[in-house]
């Protein structure tokens, strides 16, 4: 076990080099940020000045040697625009993102499973069909349409919800959270639910199958002909063994829903981590591009080391050491 | 009997509401990246800044520069004077002294890993004499009359609060101290700006207590926050809504002429310049546009009225000037090129090219209103008096960097300047480094007497005398075609029917300019 989180944790060592790697070069080859950022009346010694000031007057490999041996000292950089270090820039937005990708994981969840679960036990009904469409249409919809929809309807027409931006915050072990106030909760919603769709329409499929062909297989029929009962026969041995693809997709999905927030973000002006990275992005601000992605490969590898070790709670039979990552 | 209770209630919120009312959510267009108001120069920055921050020179709302928390007069050409008002104070309540004056201008120069904004506006002044409590006075190496524009973008900090201070601490409101008409509250990133009315603001009292400044950059959510009643005002209305909110009883609208003029940069100065072949593919002889019959055929292709009603949907004023009608430096006489293929065709025959030849128009796609639109128009004109022309758009973020290094042959850029001369010096004053002209001359255009002109202009401290000569080099710079003027973009505000906003031609959405109105 402990060697296996080991050596796990060497391949995403290479890999968060690799990518650093990438990136810099990547941004390098776009352009200047100076070009972008520096006031418009500047002479072209200003604007030497100023890159030299960020650094960016020196040759690809030094600029890349300072910043890996400033990341190696826990530091990756300033932030070109905002003055203060990149990785704070990010921590200070991580609250808000996490939490939306918290909620939106719990409605799929909380939703998918249980319709997923209801169309595959009865997959002619009128019920499934209507769930299976209607996962369709989860699955095709832009999510930027959706959420100008949501807030057209919900904001504009009816009033409910307001349109944009993060509710009031509590601060639970210095990190700031929304969801715990009932203002917080009413900012989250419509957010949460636009970046839920998804995963909620790939969940209920995902459910559906799984439910469909554990229906077919002999233990159940088994426990049918011993006489349980339907509930039990679902809850003890339908739902433990579709659970596996389905804790590897909420895995999965999870990190994108972190990962690419950035449309949702957008739309309702949430002050997360994917709205940064855009507007860093358009800035060249290259520490905190590079830190944000450095910190979503981390946060990939750790959400893939979780699901391997929920595997072995959900089935015995897999062994960690077998595994290859 | 519960049904009176909440009518009483809601009588009694009533009869208490015109006190809270007092309350005003601006949504902005673009996000506020530090509450540093030396670190970086930019417009989006500066405009959540100036509500904490005051600056020596204000700039009115048609652009020019008015006393702000100073005024300022010229003893000699190499001098600048400035008196500061007494009693101005501080958020913290203590006074502005020429201490502070003198602590921000030495600080934009002091700051690590800056990328330099604000040095260009503090860097011509040479030596800084404190007369006393109230007068400061400053000198520059020549004469140069851009230093009351220049230091209506340097804003004044406290030197107490301010002295040791990081961007942490700016952005957390401990340093954010000025004689602003609004104090920090809080600075949410990518969230808002929380500010409170500043008692002691020295214009007099505001009607808003509080002032919430909400980052909406998605163009159909900034919309949709107005209508749904949670935003009181917001700035740059999408031009695809524009019609829809105007129609809408319970909202009204103000408009202003930008500062921005759209132009492009034509290449005049190299033998085969990028994008620009024969039809047949081949390179041609010499470079057309170094022919001035070329670059006014250009012009006379342009239907800049047709972009403005169409393209820009009324949002923009056909420009002939470098900067835009009420900017220091407009020349009034010049106007637009009059839409003509067929003289276009005439002086491109003139020219030697009967049968045109072929360009690329390059343009960023996410930095101005419509600006790839705008691009695409621009070549159907050229295509009809037979230019074949092709647009290559692309975000800005890489836009600048090919431009830097020079591979356009025709580019278009917006600039929103405070003068005429300072904008020329800028975009069309042979380039120079050493001498700081012609920085985004993309174009390489040279002109000797357009140079001199800028130089005198600069050079001439007496505002009146300045602006002659600033007018001279703008009707020069029209003359020769430096560069083709499209439109002066014509900025927007949305507001609730109870508001008015004096609309600025910088920009500019200030809290303190928004008023209460009988609707």
């Amino acid at each position: 076990m402990i060697s296996f989180v080991l050596r796990r944790l060497l391949q995403s060592l290479i890999v968060l080099f690799v990518m650093s790697l990438l990136v810099f070069a990547g941004v390098f080859a776009v352009g200047n940020p100076v070009d972008i950022l520096i006031s418009p009346q500047a002479n072209q010694e200003e604007i030497a000045r100023a890159t030299a000031a960020l650094g960016l007057d020196q040759p690809l490999w030094r600029q890349y040697l300072n910043f890996l041996h400033g990341a190696l000292s826990g530091d990756l950089g300033r932030s070109f625009v905002s003055n203060v270090s990149a990785l704070q820039l990010i921590l200070e937005r991580a609250p808000a993102t996490l939490e939306l990708a918290f909620a939106a994981t719990v409605i799929a969840v909380g939703i998918g499973i249980p319709l997923g679960l209801w169309a595959g036990l009865r997959p002619d009904s009128a019920a499934g069909r209507l769930i299976m469409g209607g996962s369709i249409i989860g699955f095709s919809l832009p999510s930027f349409w959706v959420g100008v929809m949501l807030i057209m309807v919900f904001s504009v027409e009816l009033g409910w919800l307001p349109p944009t931006g993060r509710g009031e915050t509590v601060t639970v072990f210095h990190v700031p959270l929304s969801i715990l106030t009932l203002d917080g909760l009413r900012h989250i919603a419509m957010p949460a639910i636009n970046l839920a769709l998804f995963e909620l329409a790939l969940l209920v499929r995902l459910t559906r199958a799984g439910t469909l062909e554990a229906l077919g297989q002999d233990y159940v029929r088994f426990a049918r002909a011993k006489g349980l009962s339907m509930q039990r026969v679902v809850r003890v041995h339908v739902l433990k063994n579709i659970m596996i693809p389905v804790v590897t997709v909420i895995g999965v999905e999870f990190g994108s829903l972190i990962a690419f927030a950035v449309v949702t973000e957008t739309i309702f002006a949430w002050p997360g981590m994917g709205k940064l990275l855009i507007d860093s992005i358009n800035a060249l601000d290259r520490p905190v591009i590079v830190a944000y992605l450095l910190i979503i490969v981390l946060i990939f590898v750790v959400i893939n080391l979780v699901v391997d070790l929920v595997y072995t709670a959900l089935d015995p039979r897999v062994r960690l050491a077998s595994r290859t990552a | 009997m519960l049904k009176r209770k909440i009518i009483a209630l809601s009588a009694f919120a009533l009869s208490i509401s015109p006190a809270f009312a007092a309350e005003l959510n601006i949504g902005l267009s673009a996000d506020v990246t530090t509450f540093d108001p030396h670190f970086v120069a930019a417009q989006p920055n500066l405009n959540a800044q100036k509500h904490v921050f005051d600056t020596l020179v204000h700039v009115d709302e048609r652009g020019r520069p008015i006393p702000g928390v100073a005024t300022w007069k010229t003893p000699d050409p190499l001098t600048w004077e400035f008196t500061l008002r007494k009693g101005v104070k501080f958020h913290d309540g203590a006074e502005l002294t020429t201490e502070d004056v003198l602590f921000s201008l030495e600080r934009p120069l002091t700051i690590q890993g800056s990328p330099g904004g604000f040095a260009t506006y503090v860097r011509p002044i040479v030596a800084k004499e404190i007369v006393d409590r109230y007068t400061i006075r400053l000198k520059t190496a020549a004469p140069y009359g851009g230093v009351a524009q220049d230091l209506s973008e340097l804003q004044i900090v406290s030197k107490r609060a301010a002295r040791s201070a990081t961007g942490e601490d700016f952005d957390s409101g401990r340093a954010a101290i000025g004689t602003g008409p609004y104090k920090l509250v809080r600075f949410a990133r990518g969230s808002r700006v929380e500010l409170v009315r500043h008692d002691e603001y020295w214009r007099g009292r505001l009607p808003w207590d509080k002032v919430t400044l909400h980052i909406l950059p998605s163009d159909p959510v900034r919309t949709a926050a107005l209508l749904s009643g949670q935003i009181d005002a917001i700035e740059h209305v999408p031009t695809a809504d524009l019609a829809r909110l105007r129609k809408n009883p319970a909202l009204r609208l103000e408009q202003a002429v930008s500062w921005r003029t759209i132009f492009l940069h034509v290449d005049q100065y190299r033998d085969h310049p990028p994008g620009v072949s024969g039809k047949n593919g081949k390179p041609l002889a010499r470079n057309p546009f170094k022919d001035l019959r070329v670059r006014r055929a250009l012009s006379k292709a342009i239907n800049r009225t047709a972009i403005s009603e169409r393209v820009m949907e009324g949002l923009a004023l056909p420009a002939a000037n470098v900067v835009s009608p009420s900017v220091f430096g407009h020349d009034p006489a010049v106007k637009p090129e009059p839409y003509d293929p067929e003289g276009a065709r005439k002086l491109l025959a003139e020219a030697g090219y009967p049968d045109g030849f072929r360009v690329t128009i390059a343009t960023p796609n996410n930095r101005y209103i419509n600006d790839e639109q705008v691009a695409q128009a621009v070549a159907q004109m050229f295509s009809r008096i037979g230019i074949e022309t092709r647009v290559d758009a692309m975000p800005l973020s890489a836009y600048f960097g090919k431009a830097r290094k020079r591979e356009f042959g025709i580019a278009l850029l917006g600039w929103g300047s405070l003068a005429a001369d300072l904008a020329l010096r800028s975009l069309s004053g042979t380039t120079n480094a050493e001498k700081g002209y012609g920085a985004w001359n993309w174009s390489g255009f040279s002109n000797p007497g357009l140079d001199s002109l800028i130089e005198r202009s600069l050079g001439t401290v007496d505002a009146k005398e300045r602006e002659a000569i600033a007018r001279q080099a703008s009707a020069l710079a029209a003359r020769e075609v430096a560069f083709l003027p499209l439109h002066y973009q014509i900025v927007t505000w949305a507001m609730k029917k109870d508001l008015s906003y004096l609309a600025r031609t910088d920009e500019f959405t200030f809290a303190h300019h928004f008023k209460p109105r009988k609707p």
